[in-house]
């Protein structure tokens, strides 16, 4: 593709002054008490705290650290949501990205944005924008898909390293240290790259208050969907959403006789 | 003079637990009666097996700073108020003293026995009884733990107007019994505007009935108020009935590094402008204090640089966007005006508990240093850190001391600390009577939340003028005649 020949002619295989495109999401807050919605379609937001996602925070603070290395030049942080995602992308400013876009969909709408739309709006910025390296975070912790990086890597055609807990430039390829279940495994990839962030990538900063204020001043770009030539209609439907269901108090029995009666009554034996 | 890089070298968990009798040493038993095995069949008799211990009492016979210590031979834990009543008329006609006990949290003393005063311990009585989700009103008993208070409550949409670092442990009736304090006067007021009702058992076992959910009700004397901060010497608090306010939904933290003392009341007074109404915490630090949890309990501080001195304001609101707002704007008023030099903003709850950590580990964190000599005082907040600094101006001769200041600088109440490695009255003697005497002279208070106790009690000439007292003593004499109830504490004994 015409993207291709462009990077080869221009990057050179250098480690060095790359520009990132880092993805982030607004999520209901780690620490809130979920509750389900009375229609038990969905889970409640309306007036309950949002923030960044967790592993969202891991992959702008990656990209800042390798900005700060001066591998990177530029970071672009993008998120599709809401009017008040703008809040998040300016906290990713405040940590440290240079500007944003925000794909914006209707409020109340983004429950609908699924993973497979979102890396369709992706693989559009990706064409818009032409970043070197592409980090977004894990899963999000309220659907916990953990699709977006695969999807927008195979739509790219470009190699993925996920669940990265470690990662270093080399010579014109990363080497990503995985997390998966058996441990933890090296992989090396070429540029262009998908990275998603793992929670043990990094620790993420603080905002720092006068980064806040500076933060206001860097360029947030608006655009929607339909402009992006994207079509986000979800292909899963939501049947229904419940609690798990509640855990069943314990027994505890005097001695080992009652526990073997117990456990006959209970067809355990 | 200790610098903060040498916090580590101090030796850990320098435990001091010395028999109240021994801080003391002039302090004599009262004439009070010696237990029985006929007393201890009678407890037996009226709260069951379970409500009487025998063994294993250090737990309730030594406080949580591990600084005194007395040697109670049993603890009784009733489980109804009737129960309570019946012990308190069996030690009142017995003449055996009494010492209430909660979470055991107190910071002066006041709530374990320093000779062999029966321990009455409220921790069987810890329902919750009501909760009128439409007035946000609690009825419940005394020995409900804070912490489980407040996650009842929030099942309903309301919150507790009071939170301190020992909500795990500490128990309600504590808390009014010593009228604590905490991290949200300056939001929600003092404690005790929000007792709307409470029952008392009186020295004589006779049950006080105040229960009421009523937010307005002016019929005669409120009695309950004197039993609140009365720390257990006029009775024992059964139950209680609470306002609560709104759980808010957006709840945010700014912690701001100052260069100097005057900075950080000027970041204060900006930031109760803009921020107004939202405002629920308003605390400061010194760097050695930062130090501290930073070094002794690994929690790090989200500013890349030390700082003299840090402020930490938390605001607490129904409307996310709107209170970001008002935050945005004290920000920028903040570091326009010059007077911080760093902040950090909390991006999620997670950050913002981290922040309110640092704050709440300072005691913590102090406690495994050394021997702790707390002072909690009231003073015009021009003058609060002055004294800290003045007392480490007179500790500067002995070398391994140090001395902090942190506290709810929104109520103008500062939390002195000098620690040494080991206690000793020398030390004692260049600290007191000073501080006090000092407090006084800039009519401040000696004890602002943590109450007298032991520890204080005969300083209590610092802060009230002898009619004051006589008044008080004359009122326990109604409540107490016998003096059983919590001896040797809030009232000068010496």
């Amino acid at each position: 593709s015409q993207y291709f020949q462009h990077y080869y002619i221009t990057n050179n295989l250098r480690m060095s002054g790359l520009r990132v495109l880092v993805g982030v999401k607004r999520v209901i807050d780690y620490a809130v008490k979920i509750r389900v919605r009375p229609d038990s379609l969905g889970v409640v937001t309306d007036g309950v705290k949002h923030s960044m996602n967790p592993f969202d925070e891991n992959a702008i603070e990656e990209a800042v650290r390798m900005k700060q290395k001066k591998i990177v030049k530029e970071i672009i942080v993008a998120s599709c949501g809401p009017p008040q995602a703008q809040e998040t992308i300016r906290t990713a400013l405040a940590m440290g990205a240079d500007r944003g876009i925000h794909v914006e969909v209707p409020a109340g709408t983004d429950a609908n944005l699924q993973p497979l739309g979102v890396a369709k709006i992706f693989a559009a910025l990706v064409e818009q924008e032409k970043p070197d390296l592409v980090i977004l975070g894990k899963q999000a912790i309220d659907d916990d898909a953990n699709q977006t990086t695969q999807l927008l890597a195979g739509m790219l055609d470009w190699p993925q390293g996920t669940m990265a807990s470690v990662v270093s430039a080399g010579d014109g390829a990363l080497t990503i240290t995985r997390e998966i279940d058996g441990g933890l495994e090296d992989i090396s990839v070429s540029l262009p790259a998908v990275i998603s962030a793992d929670l043990r990538l990094n620790e993420p900063r603080y905002a720092t208050l006068p980064n806040i204020m500076k933060a206001k001043k860097k360029k947030i770009a608006k655009m929607d969907p339909a402009s992006l030539g994207v079509d986000i209609t979800p292909r899963l439907k939501i049947l229904n959403v419940v609690d798990p269901p509640v855990r069943q108090a314990g027994d505890k029995v005097p001695d080992v006789s009652t526990l073997m009666e117990k456990l006959k009554e209970k067809g355990h034996l | 003079m200790i610098s903060a890089r040498n916090l580590l070298k101090l030796s850990p968990l320098c435990l001091q637990v010395r028999h109240g009798s021994r801080m003391f040493p002039q302090l004599k038993r009262g004439q009070f009666s010696r237990l029985t095995d006929e007393d201890i069949n009678y407890f037996t008799r009226v709260v069951g097996q379970n409500g009487v211990k025998t063994e294993d009492l250090d737990h309730y016979n030594t406080d949580w700073l591990d600084t005194v210590s007395g040697y109670t031979e049993v603890v009784v834990s009733p489980k109804t108020v009737e129960q309570v009543s019946a012990v308190l008329s069996h030690c009142n006609h017995r003449r055996l003293a009494v010492v209430p006990q909660g979470g055991n949290t107190g910071l002066v003393g006041g709530s374990n026995p320093v000779f062999d005063e029966i321990v009455l311990s409220l921790e069987r009585l810890n329902n919750i009884s009501h909760i009128d989700p439409y007035a946000g009103v609690v009825d419940c008993e005394a020995g409900v733990i804070l912490q489980n208070l407040s996650d009842k409550v929030e099942e309903h949409g309301y919150t507790v107007p009071l939170d301190l670092g020992a909500r795990g442990s500490c128990f309600i009736g504590g808390n009014l019994a010593t009228h604590a304090g905490g991290l949200r006067v300056v939001r929600y007021g003092q404690l005790r505007g929000s007792v709307l009702g409470m029952r008392v058992v009186l020295p004589d076992g006779q049950v006080l009935d105040g229960r009421s959910m009523m937010r307005k009700d002016n019929t005669g004397y409120d009695i309950k108020q004197l039993f609140i901060g009365s720390e257990g010497t006029l009775g024992v608090i059964t139950d209680v009935s609470l306002l609560l306010p709104q759980t808010p939904v957006s709840v945010n933290m700014a912690l701001f590094g100052c260069d100097s003392f005057d900075d950080v009341i000027k970041c204060y007074r900006l930031s109760r402008q803009c921020l107004g109404e939202i405002v629920s915490a308003c605390e400061f630090m010194d760097s050695l204090c930062m130090a501290s949890v930073n070094n002794i309990l690994g929690l790090a501080s989200p500013l890349e640089d030390s700082h003299p001195f840090y402020y930490l304001v938390e605001t607490s609101g129904m409307n996310q966007e709107h209170d970001m707002e008002k935050l945005e704007t004290c920000i920028e008023r903040v570091f326009d005006a010059g007077c911080a030099t760093d902040g950090v903003m909390a991006a999620s709850r997670d950050q913002a508990k981290h922040m309110m950590s640092l704050r709440e580990n300072i005691a913590p964190a102090l406690k495994a240093v050394g021997f702790n000599y707390k002072y909690d005082v009231s003073l015009p907040i021009k003058d609060m850190y002055s004294l800290v600094e003045q007392i480490r101006l007179r500790m500067r001769s002995m070398d391994e001391a140090f001395s902090v200041g942190y506290g709810h600088l929104g109520d103008n109440n500062l939390h002195l600390n000098v620690i040494t490695p080991h206690y000793s009255t020398e030390a004692l003697s260049v600290i007191e009577p000073f501080v006090y005497e000092e407090v006084s002279r800039l009519r401040g208070s000696i004890s602002a939340e943590h109450g007298m106790g032991l520890k204080k009690a005969n300083y209590l000439g610092y802060a009230k003028d002898p009619g004051m007292i006589s008044m008080m003593k004359t009122l326990k004499n109604v409540f107490d005649p016998n003096g059983i109830m919590n001896p040797y504490k809030l009232l000068p004994w010496g």
